[in-house]
């Protein structure tokens, strides 16, 4: 098997609190192969964000790493600090945020921004960055990118805005790219457009996504496979059409059971009862136990099987004929 | 059954302009942005009415102004006969106005965070000097939480807890209307189910009649009854939800229900929607649609098409057929 892009191994990250030590991410191992776009689903709260800002380096003290490593292309980075991730970020990682204007310095025309970040990572003149930028202006659909390169973010639309973001987000052609939740802020129909680029930009570049949201949808239309986050623990890991068609996981299949279906007709919506515990006050055994409808002693008391070795962080899989 | 409300006409423009000193200074006109233009529907009794459109489209202008806390520019609004915007007599107005509640998309926003949940509830009430006693703890039971909540503030409550407070607080003046703005989009989709589960077992206990207003497909396709469709603050499309779903006329709604994310559409590629939505100061002439529509011809440029009746539906659009 060739090495995966990004390879994340029984990370951890750790909050202190007042209330004694949180862990937002406990235990989570997944990879994310060249041209693989990696859906990470979860409800809020779930640790998506805290795992994706730990592989950049962005975790806000004081949280923190406190176990497992992340590897990128066959290289340890997690212990990297300082000036060493500050390079890896803007040149072999990119980043995509739900809010475009995170990522864009509202001060600098949006073509300074490309350049620069081109020529801070890439051995290329100032012409032929400038160059460059107007292309990948064109390549994410902007109309007229000749003239606009020369426009401030404030000129842009908000669909228009999340283009330049992913235009800046591959420039220095990254082999990972991070989205976090990168449709989130945007209708319908502009989001169909920015996945529809996404897709088409990580299959023709071969760039490994991680993709972060919370869209079930959006992960069925863009994701190759899919991890699904609960409570800080992955529940299940596998291709989106297994995970999606004959969820294993009770927590899936809930997840999949509540949201309004047009097959399903008016009847009523699966209910999932009560709502995923707070860090504080996590339960022992299985995190979902307190809400699912299978548990049984072991889930409560016993340690989970881990993932790496089945499809679900479960006790007792869900059979495919339990699942319609 | 007959109509709860009727809207005819209605309009909202709002005045956009810079202070009048900028104005003088950059020799600009006045600026005016119609969020909502010569919309009619009718809500039967008992029925649930969605309008769906991305944002801008006008929906919550439109449920403020069903509601009262917005103006009609033009236009009129009739809850149970009771002409809002011409009726004479005060105390009609005043009791029509009571029977029509509503509940908004952000349920920390709407929840004042110094007061105890029992006074927010009871508050529509209270306001009219009714009485209270016991109400706020029935209320609390009825929408899924404990009577003894009641004495807690908002932030002791998860999102979807609040919403529920949301919900008892506009049930508490007995209202035959609600207005649901966005009520599920802050939510996660299993806080949501419980929430859209919620609403469908009120309306069949109380008789309820809902303006639901949402962007988000999946759920009016849920709970809906009627569904409109708005664009840059027009109507485009009406039909029931199995006509408009399965067999959409006008074509932004055939753009709209093919860019929405499918669970069962596995890398599914069709071509994305094309363009945006174009700036509501300066909407395009004719149809508002034809810049982005794939079969817009030289009509559609000029002149703006009418609502008409077409098989089931009702549709604003020259070439629809
Ligand atoms: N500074 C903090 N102290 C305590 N808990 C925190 C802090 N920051 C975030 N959290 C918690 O970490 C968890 C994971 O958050 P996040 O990764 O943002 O979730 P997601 O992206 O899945 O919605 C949440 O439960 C959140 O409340
Ligand atoms: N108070 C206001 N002043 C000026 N413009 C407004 C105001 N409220 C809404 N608008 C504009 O009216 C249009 C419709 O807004 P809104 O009804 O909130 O749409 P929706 O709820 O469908 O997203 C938008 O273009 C919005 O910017
Ligand atoms: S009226 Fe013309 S432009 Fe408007 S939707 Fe119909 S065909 Fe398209
Ligand atoms: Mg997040
Ligand atoms: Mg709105």
């Amino acid at each position: 098997m060739t090495t995966p892009v990004l390879s994340i191994r029984n990370l951890s990250v750790e909050i202190p609190t007042r209330q004694g030590i949180v862990k937002p991410v406990d235990g989570v191992s997944y990879d994310v192969g060249k041209g693989e776009i990696l859906g990470v689903v979860g409800e809020s709260g779930a640790g998506k964000s805290m795992a994706g800002n730990a592989v950049i380096g962005l975790l806000n003290a004081p949280a923190h790493i406190s176990g497992g490593e992340i590897w990128l292309n066959g290289r340890r980075i997690d212990p990297l600090k300082g000036e060493d991730m500050r390079r890896l970020r803007g040149k072999e990682i990119g980043m995509i945020f739900q809010d475009p204007l995170t990522s864009l310095n509202p001060l600098l025309t949006i073509g300074d921004q490309l350049t620069e970040t081109m020529l801070t990572h890439l051995p290329i003149s100032r012409k032929e960055a400038r160059e460059r930028a107007i292309a990948a202006l064109e390549e994410v659909g902007i109309p007229g990118a000749a003239e606009r390169i020369d426009s401030y973010p404030h000129e842009f639309s908000g669909g228009m805005r999340q283009r330049v973001v992913i235009a800046l987000a591959l420039c220095a052609e990254p082999s990972l790219v991070i989205a976090d939740e990168p449709t989130t802020a945007l209708d319908v129909s502009v989001q169909a457009q920015i996945i529809s680029l996404l897709k088409r930009l990580c299959h023709e570049r071969g760039t490994a996504v991680m993709l972060i949201t919370h869209d079930m949808g959006v992960i069925a239309e863009a994701a190759d496979r899919v991890a699904v986050m609960y409570a800080g623990r992955l529940a299940e890991l596998g291709t989106v059409r297994d995970v999606l068609t004959v969820p294993q996981h009770p927590y899936t299949h809930g997840l999949m059971a509540s949201t309004p279906l047009a097959s399903q007709g008016r009847k009523r919506l699966h209910q999932i009862p009560g709502a995923m515990p707070r860090l504080h006050h996590m339960p022992d055994g299985c995190a979902f136990h307190p809400r699912c409808p299978h548990a049984r002693d072991k889930c409560r008391a016993a340690p989970l099987p881990p993932v790496a070795n089945e499809r679900a962080a479960c006790w007792f899989p869900m059979l495919p004929e339990e699942v319609q | 059954m007959s109509a709860y409300v009727t809207v005819r006409g209605l309009t909202r423009v709002f005045d956009v302009s810079k202070p009048w000193l900028n104005r003088v200074l950059e020799g600009r006109k006045k600026a005016f942005l119609t969020a909502v233009s010569d919309v009619d529907f009718e809500i039967e009794e008992r029925t649930t009415y969605a309008l769906v459109g991305e944002s801008g489209s006008g929906k919550s202008t439109i449920g403020k102004m069903l509601v009262g806390l917005l103006n009609p520019s033009e236009g009129n609004v009739e809850v149970e006969g009771v002409n809002l915007m011409t009726e004479a007599d005060a105390d009609r107005i005043a009791a029509s106005r009571s029977n029509i509640q509503m509940i908004f998309q952000d349920p920390y926003a709407s929840l004042n965070p110094r007061w105890r949940v029992r006074d927010i509830i009871v508050e529509p009430v209270a306001a009219q000097g009714g009485k209270t006693e016991g109400l706020a703890e029935k209320l609390l039971e009825q929408v899924g939480l404990h009577a003894s909540d009641a004495g807690k503030f908002p932030h002791e409550f998860s999102g979807g807890q609040r919403q529920r407070i949301c919900i008892a607080r506009s049930l508490a003046s007995e209202p035959r209307l609600i207005v649901c703005d966005e009520p599920t989009s802050a939510l996660d989709v299993s806080v949501q189910a419980q929430v859209l589960n919620l609403m469908s077992d009120l309306k069949d206990e109380f008789g309820l009649t809902y303006l639901l207003i949402t962007h988000d497909l999946t759920v009016v396709r849920h709970m809906a009854d009627r569904i409109g469709v708005l664009y840059l603050g027009r109507l485009v499309e009406e039909a029931d939800p199995e006509t408009l779903f399965n067999t959409p006329k006008h074509p932004y709604t055939q753009m709209l229900l093919s860019a929405a994310p499918r669970m069962d559409a596995f890398g599914r590629e069709v071509p994305p929607p094309q363009g945006e939505i174009p700036d509501p100061i300066d909407p395009p002439s004719g149809c508002a649609f034809h810049p982005r529509c794939p079969i817009a011809t030289d009509v559609c440029r000029k002149d703006r098409p009418a609502m008409r009746a077409l098989a089931a539906s009702k549709v604003a659009c020259h070439l629809a057929e």
